[in-house]
């Protein structure tokens, strides 16, 4: 039953545009419980119920087996069956609006936060804000990090106006959440044992500066550091915005972290 | 702004220690590498095995042949593994999984 005016001005004289056709497809394949798109028939020219089913299940399935691959710890955490069920509810309300896979999940994390079950689990949204960052890093465009020497190559009276270029693939996750030992645990180090204090809050940078993805726990200070370069500030207001937030910042230190992480791809100015 | 004091001298030492630091320490980068067929475990190849695989980590068989890692360059075809096996920098029949 299409709209009554959204058809109008096609000039299309069957009065049936393929949008329509399209749109009432992708909408019962979403919905179990749909009945299949009128007028699709197998070779025998019947309704083919069966054959809609099952295109649907494989839809289904495969775009859940798509975010489990991509989420491993939130696979982990909640167990097989959960995340069947989890993901389920996920495609279901936001299914792709891109045709890559690898782009697939990108709300994960904000249906996770705000899905009423896991309200009793707060940490699971920035753990998947991690392992998105992680999926986002591992396809970004290859760049060779920052040489340290070029930063001490800046005249000294220039340094305090110097500002970075993010490097493709460096991103911060903040959280009050221990997330680097949760995803640590559940994901690359899953045969060792992780005392996991859930008091503890991690923020973390992740980068790519060469082939491999790496997770880098930040110290005090250094998210809100780093997210002001990210920004395009200056050295000195991102070190003085830091040390504003915690008196236990430390400038060289976290300085030392970013060049050694390949946070930045280049100095942009000062 | 009500900023905590930084001056632009503090920043500069702040830098001066930190680059110091790191100068001696080659980057990652510069550490080129290589495609290593027949020398990963089951399940951690690097992407794009072949038939009988499909991407990263779906080899199914030890030091499978036709599936690759990226290892440091120049030490692929040194790389021994057990049974007189030896990794290749190209495409290897053994070790492959039955059909």
């Amino acid at each position: 039953m299409a709209a009554p005016n959204s058809l109008s001005g096609t000039g299309n004289p069957t009065g049936a545009g393929a949008g329509s056709g399209s749109r009432e497809f992708s909408k019962a394949l979403l919905d179990p419980d749909a009945a299949p798109p009128s007028g699709l028939v197998g070779p025998d020219g019947k309704a083919a119920p069966k054959r809609f089913n099952v295109y649907r299940n494989n839809v289904i399935v495969s775009l859940s087996e798509a975010l489990g691959q991509s989420f491993p710890t939130i696979l982990s955490l909640v167990g097989e069956d959960y995340f069947n069920a989890l993901a389920r509810t996920f495609v279901t309300h936001h299914p792709p609006e891109t045709p890559v896979l690898m782009w697939y999940g990108d709300g994960f994390a904000a249906f996770l936060e705000s899905f009423p079950p896991l309200a009793a689990y707060p940490y699971l949204a920035d753990v998947a804000r991690v392992e998105w960052a992680w999926l986002q890093a591992y396809h970004a465009a290859d760049a060779a990090p920052l040489d340290p020497a070029d930063l001490g190559a800046v005249a000294p009276e220039k340094i305090a106006s110097v500002r970075f270029a993010r490097h493709p693939a460096a991103a911060i996750v903040t959280s009050n959440w221990p997330v680097l030992d949760l995803v640590r645990a559940n994901r690359f180090a899953t045969d060792t044992v992780v005392n996991i204090d859930l008091d503890e809050p991690q923020s973390v940078l992740v980068t790519r500066p060469d082939m491999d993805v790496s997770v880098f726990l930040l110290r005090p200070g250094g998210e809100v550091f780093l997210s002001a370069l990210f920004e395009g500030t200056t050295l000195e207001e991102a070190a003085a915005s830091a040390l504003e937030k915690t008196s236990e910042f430390s400038l060289a230190d976290c300085l030392s972290d970013c060049l050694s992480s390949g946070a930045f791809a280049a100095i942009e100015g000062y | 702004m009500k900023h905590k004091a930084m001056s632009a001298a503090i920043v500069a030492g702040a830098v001066a220690t930190a680059v110091a630091g790191l100068s001696s320490t080659v980057p990652a980068h510069a550490q080129a590498k290589e495609k290593c067929y027949g020398v990963s475990l089951k399940g951690q190849n690097d992407c794009k095995a072949g038939a009988g695989t499909t991407c990263a980590g779906t080899s199914t068989v030890d030091y499978q042949g036709n599936a690759w890692t990226l290892v440091p360059k120049g030490t692929c075809v040194t790389m021994d593994v057990p049974g007189d096996r030896h990794g290749s920098l190209t495409e290897l029949n053994r070790d492959l999984p039955k059909a």
